[in-house]
């Protein structure tokens, strides 16, 4: 066990190490570098030159390379030009916000998507499977910002029941304080979640259904309904924690969606404008971040599942 | 692991293959009957499950009405410009954001273009990229995934924490970052999308590779001399093309959404080329005033969701037919 923890996470710091390289070396792809990002297309060669030597672009890649981790380790992002703000502060700003949002819509989502996948699986077979199935498929095939759409049309266009946009408050508890507006963003985050998770409780739950604990328990006169949440509900529980560890690249994606759809001020948006604006420094931080948590949660992921499930046994 | 070290010595018995093949008459013949048998073995198998795969599809009802729906779409998209003839090139202002009527049978979107023209023209795109996405994604992460999975050892560790770091960047991140970088068009969208799906298709046929080159048939390649690169490419590949169909159906719906995707925030291709979702990014400015332009949000949307439902639905179906495959086995 000690082992394994030692080799994953050995393996984690070589994906970062690798994961960073490949981001750095993504600023240099930019039409004319990083440095006509920032000046424009104007710049004199003497401009261009001066920034370089200032900013360090002059420099080796592994130089460079070298100089930016020992930054980030020092929590140093980078500095926005365009925002005239550093990049640390922006995340400070921006990042509880969008963790309001994707912890809200994750919540939601688990909190129809698990009882409904349980019930799928009791039930397979009959009219509620199939029209909850179909519901799942749409949540599949739509892409969350149609979702997001919808919701704006329907509830906030065609009928006035809530707010067509996002909170729009500089900090996390101001966003929580205006929760009628949060419920659409939130609604529509939810959605596309759903899907993911009900279609795997269903199944997960059906592969439970027919282990031999289950017919166990029946054996020993337990009732349906502690089998079911008793047993089996737990078991499935250690997959889904699983799921949700390795699950970060789509939470990811799915906020900036909805923040762009919903003008809500979270890391998406800001991330989305730094897109727009060319702003290399916070493209590139946020990347980080985004990176890092992932293989974090992936680690996580795989740790708890040793952890939880007894029968597995790392060599 | 360490039971397959030997992969890494395997140039040695494919380099004693080679002069082999290069004998005189009597032993090349003989090698290549051999191989011949071998190729063919797997040749015919592959032929019959593709019929016996047809059969279990044939008799999914909801399939088979999925590959109508796609081919009734395919269709209006590629020949219903042939037909319903609007100009997509040049903006109209007198015609802005006009309503459905005879004239323009779901009227114009906030620059003057017919919505249905619009929706034919950019259902092209969105097919197009998809499908050539899929392809590209598909066909790059078989061969890398299978290449993994057979030579094993420090080789496969490498190529696989490399997997590894391209799936732990969110996706999305390094799309909008590739398409800031590069000029988006149809030919870019195509490689922005393929250049992060493969990694999916790469591990999953690794996957499948492990297993599959243990099998007698794959050992039995080496033992007659036959090289890794005829192991993969006859015989590893042939027998995980299920999966890999599979995951290439299910790549056309998941490249139609991420091109959707990129389209609504306004980074995929750019007008007067457009694609379903670079139609629905027009949708969402006059969503938000006092009248609702339904034709700007419902058309596009409805058009994503059919074709990605329906592609979904023939996916499944696929997966069911080559799982039979494996149980009648």
């Amino acid at each position: 066990m000690i082992g394994y923890l030692i080799r994953r996470f050995a393996q984690a710091i070589l994906v970062l190490f690798i994961v960073t390289v490949i981001t750095l070396a993504l600023v240099h792809l930019f039409p004319g570098g990083p440095v006509r990002a920032i000046l424009g297309p104007r710049a004199t060669v003497a401009q261009v030159a001066y920034y370089n030597r200032l900013y360090g672009f002059d420099q080796p890649f592994y130089v460079q390379y070298v100089k930016w981790v020992g930054q980030l380790l020092q929590g140093n992002f980078g500095f926005s030009v365009k925002l005239n703000q550093s990049v640390a502060s922006l995340i400070g700003q921006d990042l509880p916000k969008t963790i309001v949002l994707v912890a809200l819509g994750t919540i939601v989502s688990l909190l129809f998507g698990i009882p409904l996948g349980m019930y799928q699986a009791v039930k397979r077979y009959t009219f509620g499977d199939y029209a909850l199935t179909g519901v799942s498929f749409l949540g599949y095939a739509t892409p969350t910002f149609f979702v997001g759409l919808l919701l704006v049309e329907w509830f906030a266009v065609d009928t006035h029941v809530f707010p067509p946009f996002a909170p729009q408050s500089s900090t996390w508890l101001g966003v929580l304080s205006q929760p009628r507006a949060l419920v659409l963003p939130v609604a529509a985050y939810a959605f596309v979640l759903y899907a993911l998770w009900s279609r795997y409780m269903r199944s997960s739950v059906m592969d439970n259904l027919v282990q031999d604990y289950v017919r166990t328990a029946r054996a020993k006169g337990a009732g349906e309904r502690r089998i079911l949440w008793g047993h089996i509900f737990r078991n499935s529980l250690i997959s889904i924690v699983t799921l949700l560890g390795l699950s970060l690249p789509t939470l990811v994606a799915g906020a900036i969606f909805i923040e762009v759809v919903f003008n809500y001020p979270g890391m998406g948006l800001a991330f989305y404008n730094a897109a727009l604006n060319v702003d290399y420094e916070v493209l590139l931080g946020f990347t980080v971040l985004a990176t890092v948590a992932t293989i974090l949660g992936n680690l996580l992921a795989d740790v708890s599942y040793a952890i939880l499930d007894p029968r597995v046994r790392y060599s | 692991m360490s039971a397959y070290i030997p992969p890494p010595q395997s140039p040695v018995p494919s380099g004693l293959a080679e002069p082999e093949l290069a004998r005189p008459d009597g032993a090349g013949a003989l090698t290549a009957a051999e191989a011949a048998e071998l190729g063919l073995a797997p040749a015919v198998r592959s032929r019959s499950l593709l019929r016996r795969g047809w059969d279990v599809f044939a008799e999914n009802h909801l399939a088979l009405a999925s590959l109508d729906v796609v081919l009734l779409i395919v269709l209006f998209c590629f020949v219903g410009p042939l037909i319903y003839r609007t100009d997509q090139l040049h903006t109209n202002l007198t015609d802005v954001l006009c309503q459905p009527s005879g004239a323009h049978l779901l009227g114009c979107d906030n620059v003057g273009y017919d919505v249905l023209g619009r929706l034919m023209i950019g259902g092209q795109t969105s097919i197009e990229v998809g499908v050539a996405a899929a392809i590209v994604a598909v066909l790059f992460g078989t061969l890398y995934g299978a290449l993994s999975g057979f030579v094993g050892g420090f080789a496969d560790s490498l190529l696989m924490r490399l997997v590894d770091a391209g799936l732990s960047i969110p996706y999305i991140t390094v799309l909008i970052i590739l398409s800031v970088i590069f000029h988006p068009n149809k030919p870019v969208m195509v490689f922005v999308i393929a250049a992060f799906y493969w990694l999916g298709v790469a591990r999953l046929v690794r996957g499948e590779t492990l297993t599959l080159r243990t099998r007698e048939y794959v050992q039995a390649v080496k033992v007659v001399g036959g090289g890794n690169r005829r192991a993969i490419i006859r015989h590893i590949v042939p027998n995980a093309i299920g999966t890999i169909i599979v995951q290439a159906t299910f790549a056309v719906a998941d490249s139609i959404i991420i091109l959707a995707g990129l389209g609504f925030l306004g980074l995929g291709v750019q007008p007067p080329a457009t694609d379903w979702g670079s139609m629905l990014s027009g949708g969402l400015q006059y969503l938000q005033s006092s009248q609702s332009y339904w034709w700007l949000i419902y058309p596009a949307g409805i058009a994503i969701i059919l074709t990605c439902i329906a592609i979904n639905f023939i996916g499944d179906a696929l997966r069911d037919a080559f799982e039979t495959r494996l149980q009648r086995r």
